[in-house]
């Protein structure tokens, strides 16, 4: 039985990777899924690849079209998830654009998502108006859909945050994914007000990149997320880029144990 | 189920950074769109800026060689700046600047609503940076000069496909970066509610005046209106005052670029699906996994991947027809207007004279058709020339 998202927070300050599926082969991406688990990542969000990712910075914008370029499907990404649960029960989700999703047909996406124990799934175009989308067929086969908090959310964090499953993802920034060098949004006061409306885990995201801006930050949450910098990695090193990415979340996790 | 819905189709799929903006532009507009002080600058720009009203002209010409419908156009290519497009354009930037914006964002394809955008923001006094293709910028060089006579900045768009598409990613990703003094200038009746709604509005200005004018010309309605789609502004601006006259036929013509079956085309509801795509839940071209399609036209202004999602919901509901018309019937229509009327219209536009030459024909004498001549055609004339073979530089 493959484990939940709330495992991934049961050890003190989660660690959550993530990695763009496919990029630049879907072998790799197995393979550094291993290595992250191996240094530490406590859940990793699966990216699946899309064609127009609009809140993506350049880094996985391209990773996307990699992946695309080396033949990379939503049936391909299910069957490396299946053959990944072989070897490994952790905590996995996929972070994926609506389209392709509702083109697989929810009902189908998620009872594939079930039998390969996906346990949740961020959808960057699904805000909290339009989850009625799908979150109810997720539901039913065990798979949260998990929601989103933005600097600019302001009076929607309550309304998000007392319905939102799984864990909260916090975005660190306006504007889209990507290395930054500083995080100036109040994500202290944003936290705050999360925490009056529910008590699961909360996790921030976008730009963070070093261990010191990751430990700062888990400071006030409960998880940090890194994309960018580890799909950077991936982008340098190809297919050689296992032995980089176990010491870069080796690190990154080291920073958030007390 | 979420605001903004035309049927199953529209609603707000975006990302959570943009939902306030979006809850606060909706609220501004509605308040704005009642107000008499703003209606009444609007109105004074739209006549004493652009030129409005358009002329419908009555084709006497075209109509006596066709030998079927009276034809009457829509002057859209007479407005300032040649297009349909400064009539949103002159909207939401007055819209933005009354919500205190200071800075106008905008995607563009050929270069028309960047043009547009960029000469309202110069008009009223704002900042203005346009997203175009790398592609498109090289392809229509002199709008891009044209933007930035008007001070705009034009940003080369090199992510994706380098076309119109990866043009609105790129001004989503900018909107998203910075919403406290930005308003995004959408061009279509598409994106995330309200702005199918908002670009409606302001369009409607076309059969606002066209069915007034077709009235005084001729004392009844039009048989059909003809108007053609990428995006779908110019359709729905000509389209929406006459949806509720049954016997109107609303009649869209989408690019059939190389043929359907070439798969060289932008024919969103000939060869499209249901998806959900920036920002809105209507049909696009796209592969058996979701993923978006290159599309191809002609026509640049045509060549978008999707079609907004009222147009998405008449075609559902039957209340519009939508046809496919190919580049050479497009190119033949182009020429054949000009030695006709004398008239050289955008290649868009000649997609739905292209249509006109094939129904009219078939039509009575004693009836009569509406074409949207949505723009002019000049910034088309070097790319016949090379669609007939000859070179000439621009």
């Amino acid at each position: 039985m493959a484990r939940r998202i709330k495992d991934a927070f049961a050890g003190g300050k989660a660690f959550i990777a993530f990695i763009t599926a496919g990029d630049p082969n879907l072998a790799a991406t197995e393979e550094y899924i291993l290595e992250m688990e191996r240094a530490g990542a406590d859940l990793i969000e699966i990216g699946i690849p899309f064609s127009d990712p609009i809140a993506e910075g350049v880094v996985i914008q391209e990773a996307d079209l990699r992946a695309l370029k080396s033949g990379t499907t939503t049936d391909k990404i299910f069957d490396m998830v299946g053959r990944l649960r072989q070897k490994t029960d952790m905590p996995l989700v996929f972070m994926g654009y609506l389209n392709p999703v509702f083109h697989y047909g929810y009902e189908r996406f998620f009872a594939r998502c079930e039998e390969c124990g996906i346990s949740g799934i961020i959808i960057p175009d699904l805000p909290y108006e339009e989850k009625g989308e799908c979150e109810a067929i997720a539901a039913a086969h065990g798979v949260d859909v998990i929601s989103m908090i933005a600097p600019t959310s302001e009076s929607r964090i309550r309304a998000i945050a007392s319905e939102a499953r799984g864990f909260l993802y916090v975005v660190s920034s306006m504007g889209v994914t990507g290395v930054r060098s500083e995080i100036k949004t109040d994500l202290a006061s944003i936290l705050s007000a999360i925490r009056k409306a529910t008590d699961i885990p909360a996790a921030v995201g976008f730009g963070i990149n070093t261990p010191e801006q990751a430990a700062k930050i888990a400071a006030i949450c409960d998880g940090v997320i890194v994309g960018s910098a580890i799909v950077r990695i991936v982008a340098q090193y190809g297919t050689e880029a296992g032995p980089h990415i176990y010491e870069y979340v080796k690190r990154m996790k080291e920073a958030l144990r007390p | 189920m979420s605001r903004g819905r035309f049927g199953k189709f529209g609603g707000q799929y975006v990302p959570e950074t943009l939902m306030n903006e979006l809850i606060r532009l909706e609220e501004q507009y509605n308040f704005y769109k009642k107000d008499p002080a703003f209606n009444a600058e609007l109105t004074k720009l739209l006549n004493e800026y652009a030129g409005r009203p358009s002329r419908l002209y009555y084709a006497e010409k075209m109509t006596k060689d066709l030998g079927g419908a009276k034809i009457y156009l829509k002057r859209e290519d007479l407005n300032h700046t040649g297009a349909h497009k400064i009539n949103n354009c002159i909207g939401q930037v007055l819209l933005a600047k009354k919500m205190g914006k200071t800075r106008v964002i905008a995607e563009t394809g050929a270069g028309q609503h960047g043009v547009a955008t960029a000469t309202v923001a110069a008009l009223l006094g704002m900042e203005c940076e346009v997203f175009m293709g790398k592609l498109d910028c090289e392809r229509q060089r002199l709008n891009v000069y044209r933007m930035e006579l008007l001070g705009a900045k034009v940003h080369p768009v090199e992510s994706g496909t380098q076309v119109l598409k990866d043009a609105v990613n790129e001004t989503m990703r900018e909107w998203a970066g910075r919403v406290d003094d930005t308003h995004y200038v959408l061009g279509s009746v598409m994106g995330p509610h309200p702005f199918p709604t908002i670009v409606r509005d302001f369009q409607a200005v076309i059969s606002r005046e066209a069915r007034q004018q077709i009235l005084e010309a001729q004392g009844k309605l039009p048989d059909a209106v003809v108007a053609c789609v990428g995006g779908g502004s110019n359709a729905m601006g000509m389209f929406y005052h006459f949806i509720g006259d049954e016997g109107v036929k609303l009649i869209g013509c989408e690019a059939a670029g190389r043929g359907i079956e070439t798969g060289e085309h932008a024919a969103t509801i000939a060869d499209g699906s249901l998806g959900v795509f920036h920002g809105m839940k209507s049909l696009f071209c796209q592969n058996e996994y979701g993923q978006i399609k290159e599309v191809y036209s002609i026509s640049a202004g045509l060549d978008y991947p999707g079609i907004g999602p009222e147009h998405a919901w008449l075609h559902d509901i039957g209340r519009a027809e939508y046809v496919p018309v190919t580049d050479d019937e497009a190119v033949e229509a182009f020429e054949y207007l000009a030695r006709t009327e004398g008239i050289i219209c955008a290649i868009e536009s000649a997609h739905a004279v292209a249509q006109a030459r094939k129904i009219a024909p078939l039509m009575s004498s004693d009836q009569s058709m509406i074409i949207c001549l949505s723009g002019r055609g000049d910034k088309d004339v070097a790319a016949i020339a090379r669609y007939r073979g000859i070179q000439i530089s621009d």
